[in-house]
């Protein structure tokens, strides 16, 4: 048995008479950063809400550390997703909570802490993901696009997962601010084990972190180590990855290893 | 002035003047409508650098130029045609307007529309006893553990939902039990049978008015708050981080809101009824001139020992109601501001409906067990 974190086999998502998913396989090891890349309306959100159980798929399974979502009762689901951290598209932080109360909330839900330590752990989550310490008395309201970003990603680490599954983390952010981000993210991922499941439309992003990516065409998926999918001979591949603005970072990859 | 022309022999010399934009459309074409090509063969067409063309603009030109070529008229152009005609002929050339998804139901048909209000409501009346049995559930499960309970929750609504709510409260007590004491007592003078407006206001506030006007201000104020507040965190998918977080949204959201109303109702009821009270009191002080003492003694005769119990048994019930219709309604928010507005709307229409409706009952009840 491999070491898969997340599998996925065969999955089938429809709306109504349309179909966004239709016998989907994916795989990710430990260890790995899996980019999910597809055009607009392929159901990358939709696969991501897949694996979190958000969304029943009609057909096909998801298993989680080898075990099947669908058969797993209330204690366990509730165990395995304090294994797992998740970030939003538009962050979903509670608006009514601070950044440290929200950071907490994981916490105060799945540990028993004394007051200290939830303080300290939770603004150590904060400070790793380079917030200010003023900012973790800020409301979501009151913190710029790239703050949020980072917050929704010091909630996410909360609990110290083994995963982390990232929904379009960079999009709206500046390039500084976005290759802050995925510094960041590549660091923590060093110094915490990390595994990390990212949907992403941003190919400096891609290049930079992903060592495995995942390509939804024609609702199936195509999954290949980054050089490989570079090659793949598919016409949608080769317009997304070698068009205009590809090729400049094509050429800084040369003689990069892996995703590291 | 937009355009200056020129008849040269058989050539309009047109040039642009001014400012050529969406905002001056309407002048534009005041003054194109005012110009005929006048059996002139070709019109000339100068841009000067200084005329600022936009979009709009370079589109009613073009529209003119259409003009021209349907009245037989070339056209050309004196120095450079303008950049933006080449990309409006290039946007729109060729391209054929996207239907708008239409309705795929055909004009009239009651018998399949029928059909289809009848298996909506079903299928609604089971995603409601879902999300009942869902709701009780979790009662059950978090009743193992106080802190589950989340007691900060709880108490935060308490305040929001009953602290907050006694001025409103007691002012339409007040005003509703002295407006209907007022009527009584114009009609019982009539037969000198005033001292019985005594019996209306105090045995009709305690058993139904209090609770029932209460329970409706508070489906207004607390059933439209739980849907809007519920439903805002739909849109932002505050609902969805919690499910991934391992917590159920029920046991966080619905519950303590459906606690808080379930104690906040009933405290609400008894302001309500004192606040009645005195205000049937004032009135028949007032018009009727009748002492404190004798509104009092009379008021315990006319007050059966049940009287206040049959009013305040249904606080409960009602608050139970409203809270779960709120809650429920604020959950199936989804897509759009505008259903947050139609869901928040139904919430408080059908908590209303369910309040009169269980009030319906609940009389039916005492009637029967001749209480």
């Amino acid at each position: 048995m491999t070491d898969a974190l997340v599998e996925v086999r065969g999955l089938v998502n429809r709306f109504g008479a349309q179909t966004v998913h239709d016998g989907l396989d994916m795989t990710v090891e430990r260890g790995e950063v899996f980019g999910i890349v597809g055009g607009s309306g392929s159901g990358k959100s939709v696969l991501l809400r897949s694996i979190l159980g958000l969304q029943r798929p009609q057909g096909g399974e998801v298993r989680l550390l080898g075990r099947s979502l669908g058969q797993m009762g209330n204690a366990e689901l509730r165990q395995i997703k304090s294994t797992y951290g998740v970030t939003f598209q538009q962050g979903a932080l509670f608006t009514s909570l601070t950044v440290l109360q929200n950071v907490q909330l994981p916490m105060l839900e799945h540990l028993s802490l004394d007051p200290r330590a939830l303080e300290e752990l939770a603004l150590l989550k904060v400070r790793l993901v380079g917030l200010p310490d003023e900012a973790a008395h800020k409301y979501p309201a009151q913190l710029s696009g790239g703050m949020i970003k980072r917050a929704a990603l010091a909630r996410a680490l909360s609990l110290d997962p083994a995963l982390l599954m990232l929904d379009e983390p960079t999009a709206g952010l500046d390039p500084i601010s976005a290759a802050a981000f995925d510094e960041l993210l590549m660091d923590l991922r060093q110094q915490l084990g990390l595994t990390v499941i990212m949907i992403t439309h941003d190919l400096d992003t891609i290049f930079r972190t992903c060592n495995r990516v995942g390509v939804i065409i024609d609702r199936k998926m195509t999954s290949d180590t980054l050089e490989g999918i570079t090659a793949n001979p598919h016409p949608w591949i080769q317009a997304y990855f070698h068009g205009e603005r590809a090729l400049r970072f094509g050429q800084e990859r040369q003689g990069a290893p892996d995703g590291a | 002035m937009y355009l200056q022309t020129r008849r040269n022999g058989d050539i309009l010399e047109a040039e642009l003047a001014g400012s050529w934009r969406g905002a001056e459309l309407p002048a534009i074409d005041a003054e194109i409508a005012a110009l005929s090509f006048d059996g002139a063969g070709t019109l000339r067409i100068t841009v000067p650098d200084s005329v600022e063309l936009d979009l709009a603009g370079a589109w009613r030109l073009r529209e003119w130029l259409k003009e021209a070529q349907a009245a037989g008229v070339d056209s050309e152009f004196a120095g450079e045609e303008p950049g933006q005609l080449a990309l409006i002929n290039a946007t729109l050339e060729g391209k054929v307007h996207a239907e708008p998804a239409s309705s795929s139901e055909p004009s009239f048909q009651p018998v399949s529309l029928l059909g289809r209000q009848v298996t909506r409501r079903w299928a609604s009346f089971k995603l409601g006893l879902e999300f009942l049995g869902h709701t009780t559930m979790t009662w059950l499960r978090s009743a193992t553990s106080w802190r589950r309970m989340r007691p900060t929750s709880i108490t935060r609504h308490l305040y929001d939902t009953g602290l907050t709510a006694i001025p409103i409260v007691s002012l339409i007590a007040f005003l509703i039990t002295v407006i209907i004491g007022y009527i009584a007592a114009q009609y019982m003078r009539e037969y000198g049978a005033e001292i019985y407006v005594v019996d209306l206001i105090t045995i009709s506030v305690l058993r139904e008015l209090a609770v029932l006007l209460t329970a409706i201000i508070v489906a207004g104020r607390s059933g439209s708050a739980f849907a809007a507040e519920i439903g805002a965190m739909k849109l932002n998918e505050e609902v969805d981080a919690l499910h991934a977080i391992g917590v159920d949204p029920h046991e966080v959201l619905v519950l303590p809101r459906v606690i808080g109303l379930v104690i906040a109702l009933p405290l609400l009821t008894v302001a309500a009824d004192i606040v009645g009270m005195t205000g049937g009191a004032l009135l028949c002080y007032v018009l009727l001139d009748m002492p404190l003492v004798l509104f009092l003694e009379r008021a315990q005769d006319a007050i059966a020992s049940t009287t206040f119990w049959v009013g305040i048994m249904k606080a409960p019930v009602f608050a139970a109601l409203i809270a779960l219709t709120g809650t429920y309604r604020g959950l199936q928010v989804r897509d759009s501001s505008r259903e947050l507005g139609r869901l928040t709307t139904t919430a408080v229409v059908q908590s209303i409906f369910l309040v009169l409706l269980a009030d319906a009952l609940f009389a039916v009840a005492f009637w029967l067990l001749d209480i």
